[in-house]
């Protein structure tokens, strides 16, 4: 009895497995979510691909749903007869899946390899493929590109994090997001140099650049609050200074006048 | 004979250090002097700048054409930039030598509002001219000043590195000219800010002004608190650590923070009417469970369930399994860019984890939005031929005066990129035209 109950659960699995692989149109069609402009992942792969392949997007197949996402899927939309709204919602995806073909394995094999390639139809996949890209293959199958905010590069963001790590990795989340926020402020006030590495780079602005800790390497979570200040948080109400009342040596920031404190820092104006 | 092969040895090898430790003095020399001649430079090029700056903004006044006032005035505007930056460069920090910079910045400001402005039509109004001269007679103070420094600095052989050994050792006895200078500069132009308050130079910025979105009653420490545990979804108030905003806040605040194992929790509230203004949440993100679109829904609730009304989306985007989302007020279909707010969501819960209503609360009023004088069709003849309109709203926003005007916005594209335009829609002129990225290769994948 015993035995025949463990062969029912071993078969389940083996069930599974075998309904999967008979079914390989499923497993290529999108997930349930409706896809939407910013987001990133293998069904953005898939619509990429799919739109390039009936001709409506030119970009690169990347995995982050950027503007020439957005405007291939419209005039998708637009030439279907669909209601035009730029969002793959679930009869979108369906007239897409009706309409193309996405030949996954050769997608994901150029991604892996970081090739240059295409996915256009009527064209045979070998001559879309321009072998020798030089990336290296990556782990997973995840997007190319990462979403950046408007007007910064991810190249901007590791000098802020740097930053951020080098003046303020021992204090909690929101005085990291706080210290970038200090120095988008600056970016921003007219005293300042108006953009992120002026502001850091200022000579004897930040004891973290004076002292080399900002060459240390940060973590993600410097990262996480570099994004929030880029997006728009500010816990510390528009400060310009900020200052560690126990090591801070100079008179002249105490007359500053004070918003906050957060955590070890005294945030002024 | 081992006493001499000992002494040969030692020998050797005091010789040896002895060249060593000059050649690492040499270097270490080198160094010293590239980092002198850097500041040498800026604080050269700034008294240089300064100069001309004087000059420049002396010919202008001169000048009666608007033909030739504009192209004055924008060269007057790079230099007050190169001076800018090149006070962005020197060792000083710590000095309070923002009113210089504030200076230079108010000359930048004024210069580039008349440039940009069509000056055969609207020549400058006496007032202008009388901010105008005040300028010119302060960039000719700081001349003079800069001047001085720029003489005992090359006189004496002074060094910016001793100035920066000064400062960081906090040495004030030292006679520092270098710095005394500066301080004299900051002094001269401290005489002057007073009297400048009324030009209307100064507060241009947007972002100068009250909270206007703030309304309602001043709530005590226990509707603080009870506010606290729901927005922070804390149950013990105890566990909140609750602080009063001080004097150089914008608006009193309340901040309340909180921590355990698992989280770490934070957020700003006003005192009076008690509008939650920063939320920030933080902990560790399992793996993606919901879309972005879900993430959208969760935020939108989240408006709804704190009564913001008429918010349209205007911008998401997923970093690794977070969702960030970006809201516009949407005033009788007119898109109101100053009054915006974000929301953080996670996409393993769905629960939010950031919300700033910052610049809605500074900004939100309900505005007399007037009916645009121009259609669609003719502001569309205002955007360059090339560019291929696929969208376009009603839209006000800041322009580059800081004043709030209604426009058309047209997203459109032209190659493969996509631009976002405003035209004025009163008068057809190009507010502000914008390329848009968002995307970019990931290097740290790919390398």
């Amino acid at each position: 009895m015993k035995y025949k109950k463990f062969l029912f659960f071993i078969m389940i699995p083996i069930l599974c497995i075998t309904l999967q692989a008979s079914n390989p149109e499923s497993s290529q069609a999108f997930s349930s979510q409706v896809i939407q402009q910013g987001a990133v992942g293998e069904d953005v792969i898939e619509l990429q691909s799919r739109l390039q392949y009936l001709g409506f997007y030119n970009g690169k197949i990347d995995g982050v749903f950027g503007w020439g996402t957005y405007w291939g899927l419209r005039n998708f939309q637009y030439e279907f007869g669909m209601e035009i709204d730029g969002i793959a919602g679930q009869s979108t995806k369906e007239k897409l899946v009706q309409a193309s073909n996405y030949d996954e394995q050769y997608v994901k094999e150029q991604i892996n390899q970081g090739n240059k390639f295409t996915h256009y139809g009527g064209t045979d996949n070998k001559n879309q493929s321009d072998q020798g890209g030089g990336g290296s293959a990556t782990e997973d199958n995840a997007s190319t590109s990462v979403n950046v905010p408007q007007g910064y590069s991810q190249n901007d963001i590791q000098l802020m994090a740097n930053a951020v790590y080098g003046e303020a990795r021992g204090e909690p989340y929101v005085g990291q997001v706080a210290v970038a926020a200090v120095i988008l402020n600056r970016v921003e006030s007219p005293t300042f140099p108006n953009n992120a590495s002026g502001v850091i780079f200022e000579p004897r602005a930040f004891t973290a650049v004076a002292d080399g800790q900002i060459w240390l390497t940060p973590n993600e979570t410097a990262r996480e609050a570099v994004l929030d200040a880029i997006n728009g948080w500010d816990p510390t109400g528009n400060a310009l200074y900020y200052f560690n009342p126990d090591t801070a040596t100079s008179s002249w920031i105490w007359t500053r006048p004070q918003i906050k404190k957060i955590g070890k820092h005294i945030y002024c104006k | 004979m081992i006493r001499w092969i000992i002494i040969a040895v030692l020998a050797i090898g005091i010789t040896g250090t002895a060249f060593w430790g000059y050649q690492e003095h040499q270097e270490k020399n080198a160094v010293l002097i590239q980092a002198e001649n850097t500041y040498q430079r800026s604080f050269h090029e700034l008294s240089y700048h300064v100069d001309l700056l004087h000059d420049k903004i002396g010919a202008a006044l001169a000048m009666n054409s608007g033909q030739r006032l504009s192209p004055q005035m924008v060269d007057i505007w790079r230099l007050t930039s190169e001076a800018l930056s090149n006070v962005g460069q020197l060792p000083l920090g710590l000095l309070p030598f923002n009113k210089t910079e504030e200076f230079l910045s108010n000359i930048g400001d004024f210069t580039y509002r008349t440039a940009v402005r069509n000056l055969d039509d609207e020549p400058l109004s006496d007032k202008e001219t009388n901010s105008f001269e005040a300028l010119y007679k302060q960039s000719g103070d700081i001349k003079e000043e800069l001047r001085q420094v720029q003489h005992v600095v090359l006189d004496n052989n002074l060094r910016w590195m001793d100035v920066q050994l000064a400062l960081a050792n906090g040495e004030e006895q030292v006679d520092n000219t270098i710095v005394d200078g500066f301080k004299t500069v900051e002094k001269t132009v401290e005489g002057y800010s007073e009297s400048n308050v009324d030009s209307p130079i100064i507060g241009t910025s947007s972002q100068e002004h009250t909270y206007k979105g703030i309304t309602g009653n001043k709530i005590s420490e226990e509707e603080v608190l009870e506010k606290g545990k729901k927005i922070l979804d804390v149950k013990d108030a105890n566990k909140l650590n609750v602080t009063r905003s001080g004097d150089g806040a914008d608006v009193p605040t309340y901040s309340i923070s909180y921590k355990d194992d698992r989280k770490s929790a934070y957020m700003d509230i006003t005192e009076q009417g008690g509008h939650p203004i920063t939320v920030l949440v933080k902990r560790p993100i399992k793996d993606k469970q919901i879309s972005l679109n879900e993430g959208m829904e969760k935020a939108q609730n989240y408006l709804a369930e704190y009564d913001f009304k008429d918010m349209d989306l205007f911008q998401s985007s997923q970093y690794d399994n977070i969702g960030v989302y970006s809201f516009l007020y949407s005033q009788d279909g007119v898109r109101v860019y100053s009054d915006a707010l974000e929301i953080k969501v996670a996409l393993d819960t769905g629960d939010i984890l950031g919300f700033t209503a910052r610049n809605y609360l500074m900004n939100h009023t309900e505005r007399d939005i007037p009916s645009p004088t121009l259609t669609e069709d003719e502001a569309k003849q205002a955007v360059n031929q090339n560019v291929e309109i696929q969208e376009s709203f009603l839209a006000v926003i800041d322009n580059d005066l800081g004043e709030e005007v209604l426009t058309y916005e047209f997203l459109g594209v032209m190659g493969n990129e996509t631009y976002r335009i405003f035209i004025n829609a009163m008068d057809g002129r190009e507010e502000k035209v914008e390329k848009l990225d968002g995307a970019e290769a990931n290097y740290a994948m790919n390398s």
